[in-house]
């Protein structure tokens, strides 16, 4: 009867899967693979959505519009969020971690559905290029990542509709994406593997896939209709044709809201993974941080219209839409106190991974603050659509999110590659990032305070010097991209070896050779029941008499 | 690296060889994913059905505009889809006994039953008072049936290709016939969302 048993797992790799550095080239459907060509594709459309960040940093220097023309900035502002948010943060802590981390997580050998995961990979090039070629051809999208009618309707076509193809070829890999990691935590576990013993970041990705299932289709459908709006002339979101345009703000922040959770969610899974290992300690309170993750998944789908105080929102809506928004504050409070017990009394290592990490806490703290402040209604008629928005939202996306991603770089570089980074370029990495991005954004929150508005290339001459100090941050942060690249690259032939388990890490990617086989392990996919199960030398942690590990095994 | 101590006395359960005996082959979650995508897909039509209920709510129709439609047409149409939700049933059942001759009948009617609804739905669009532009109600009206009719369309031909390849013998079996349920339940998720959207866009 063996005879009839099809060829297992251990069999040679397909012939016709190049091998060598060709694979990241390739239809691959290996998800380490497809985890990398992520996380490349991901840097590259970093640094273009950086340089147009440059571009808008340079033309704010001068209260003129000297450096670049009114609708170039208009189109370089909607390239700029449209590349970071769908190009570079949604592909990297969803796609590349998720990608490589998640099968090791639950002890598969690969995704549910390899070659649906490789078809969501290789809609993002096409996407990107034809958003980024849009400006060369037709002139790019001039009404903002958000593409509010009827704003979109007014300004050139060509460069919108453009614009939407590519977010719709986005959203679709997105939801390929999700589908897939659904599937493999649910479906794919190890025998044997309990729910309550994956790594927090499986919560995360879960939790995380259920918004892009549930949210992005939603936003697919509105963007047909503004398709519909311009190329058909219906009237769906054009109030000159009997439309309605907060329908479309409705809609689009259905997404859109959710999406922040996108972004920051898998960021929270990644930091969570990274603090025990480099604390030594096990992650406190892991049953907390589940049920937080579940909370922030259902509130994120209930609290749109928070970006909408100004649309002539009701005040019924504006009240339920405060208080909803102000209770997310409870799940997200309880993972940063789970986060500061998970420090608390560790040896701490402070390399580049944990130094990123903490400033995660501490920006991500902070644009939480400010997101409170920001849902209550009278506050919020004061500063919308000023630079504190822009403040907040980067202090969560980029002090939170892109920083989680530099710490997952130093963290996971040497299972990707083999070989360490230099530590010494990531801490002049970190703190020039550091330095830089607070120098940036933190300003912001003045200017914004004092009424100067987002998305205009011209201001107030009295808000010059404080944009000055603000561009300087920008140039801080450009210039510290260079020790991350020297390093990257240096390092990828000259690093040190770093052998299986440079940290001495528990989860189970770090169980085996470093790179990964093609299947994952060489033998039986090991079940790893105790994660976080980190050694605490008795007397160093009084918390009641437990420590961390009871709390969350519990169910065990 | 030193600075870091190995826990050695911590180490997790790592349970090679004395764990049960995995099963290597690759399961088949194919329904699963299925189902998560139509999950998805329902929430398209959802956001459309929120967007006209706002208009419903918020829009009223200008002065002078056309916005009237016939109930008889779109009523046959509606029995015609759920009666294939019933036909397709059948021919599953009909495999379940391994009789592929009437399961392939009962598809086949299953598909006919399909563009049957397309054909009366063509009908309507080419009797109706008002184009895609008229009005904000008459381009929902066309965006929602015409998202429908899409999944219809597809759905009908799903069926047929199922049909076809249903004359191989052994192609579906009793146990393993992810095609002909797959097509299943995208037909019946299909003909619930029409149930939903005659409700809504006629009946309300």
């Amino acid at each position: 009867m063996t005879l009839a048993l099809p060829p297992t797992a251990s069999s040679a790799p397909p012939s016709l899967q190049p091998e060598g550095w060709l694979r990241y080239l390739s239809f691959s459907l290996d998800h380490k693979v497809i985890g990398l060509q992520y996380l490349v594709t991901g840097f590259i459309f970093y640094f273009i959505g950086g340089a147009l960040a440059g571009m808008i940093r340079i033309e704010l220097v001068s209260p003129m519009s000297d450096f670049l023309q009114r609708d170039t900035y208009n189109e370089v502002l909607t390239l700029h969020g449209t590349v970071m948010i769908f190009l570079w943060i949604v592909p990297v802590v969803n796609g590349a971690f998720g990608n490589y981390l998640i099968p090791f997580y639950v002890g598969a050998r690969d995704m549910a559905f390899p070659r649906l995961n490789a078809v969501a990979f290789w809609l993002i090039p096409p996407a990107g290029i034809l958003l980024i070629a849009s400006y060369f051809i037709a002139g790019a999208s001039q009404s903002g990542w958000t593409a509010y009618p009827p704003l979109s309707l007014t300004t050139p076509a060509a460069g919108q509709v453009v614009w939407i193809l590519s977010v719709l070829l986005l959203g679709g890999s997105s939801i390929f994406g999700g589908i897939n990691f659904i599937a493999t935590v649910l479906k794919m576990r190890r025998p044997g593997l309990k729910m309550m013993q994956l790594p927090m970041y499986c919560w995360a990705m879960l939790g995380t896939s259920f918004l892009v299932v549930l949210a992005t289709p939603v936003l697919a459908g509105t963007l047909v209709l503004l398709s519909f709006d311009i190329l058909a002339h219906t009237g769906f979101f054009n109030p000159a044709l009997g439309g309605n345009a907060v329908v479309y703000q409705h809609l689009f922040w259905f997404y859109s809201h959710p999406a922040v959770y996108i972004m920051v969610l898998p960021a929270f899974g990644l930091v969570s993974e990274i603090l025990p290992v480099h604390a030594r300690k096990p992650l406190f309170g892991y049953t907390t941080m589940v049920y937080s993750i579940l909370g922030i998944v259902f509130l994120g789908l209930i609290v749109w219209a928070h970006h909408m105080f100004t649309s002539a929102t009701p005040p019924w809506m504006r009240l339920f839409f405060t208080i909803a928004t102000a209770f997310i504050a409870v799940p997200t409070g309880i993972k940063f106190f789970n986060w500061l017990a998970t420090l608390w009394g560790g040896k701490i290592a402070l390399n580049s991974a944990m130094l990123f990490s903490c400033a995660f806490i501490v920006h991500f703290v902070f644009g939480g603050i400010t997101g409170v402040a920001l849902a209550q209604v009278p506050f919020d008629i004061h500063v919308h659509d000023t630079y504190f928005v822009v403040a907040h939202f980067h202090y969560i996306v980029y002090g939170g999110t892109v920083f989680v991603v530099f710490a997952s770089l130093y963290h996971w570089y040497p299972k990707f590659t083999g070989r360490m980074l230099n530590e010494d370029m990531g801490r002049l990495h970190f703190t020039l990032t550091f330095i830089g991005f607070n120098l940036c954004f933190a300003p912001q929150h003045w200017l914004g305070l004092n009424g100067m508005p987002r998305r205009v290339a011209e201001y107030d001459p009295q808000f010059t010097l404080v944009n000055q100090i603000s561009s300087v941050g920008a140039l801080l942060m450009a210039i510290s991209t260079l020790p991350l690249l020297i390093n990257v690259i240096w390092s990828a032939f000259r690093g040190p070896m770093a052998g299986d388990n440079p940290w001495n890490a528990l989860t189970p990617e770090w169980l085996t050779s470093s790179p990964p086989p093609v299947e994952n392990w060489k033998g039986p996919a090991p079940l790893v029941t105790h994660p976080y199960g980190y050694g605490v030398p008795e007397g160093q942690i009084d918390l009641k008499g437990a420590s961390g590990k009871e709390l969350w095994t519990s169910g065990s | 690296m030193t600075t870091l101590s190995p826990s050695t006395d911590s180490l997790p359960a790592v349970a090679g060889d004395a764990a049960p005996v995995l099963e290597e082959g690759h399961g088949d979650y194919r329904m699963f994913g299925l189902a998560t995508f139509l999950l998805a897909d329902g929430m398209t039509f959802a956001g459309f059905f929120a967007a006209y209920l706002t208009f419903r709510a918020v829009n009223p129709l200008p002065a002078g505009a056309i916005y009237e439609l016939e109930l008889i047409l779109p009523t046959i149409n509606t029995a015609l889809l759920v009666l294939s939700s019933f036909t397709f049933h059948r021919a599953a059942s009909e495999l379940k006994q391994e009789r592929m001759g009437r399961c392939r009948w009962w598809l086949l009617v299953t598909a006919s039953l399909g563009f049957a609804f397309l054909g009366g739905q063509m009908v309507e669009y080419f009797s109706l008072p008002f184009g895609l532009t008229d009005n904000l109600y008459a381009s929902t009206f066309y965006a929602l049936t015409g998202f429908h009719g899409l999944h219809v369309c597809l759905g009908a031909l799903m069926i047929m290709i199922v049909w076809w390849q249903a004359r191989q013998p052994g192609r579906f079996t009793p146990s393993e016939h992810f095609g002909l349920a797959a097509a299943e339940l995208y037909w019946h998720f299909v003909d619930v969302i029409w149930l939903i959207l005659f409700g809504i866009l006629y009946l309300l």
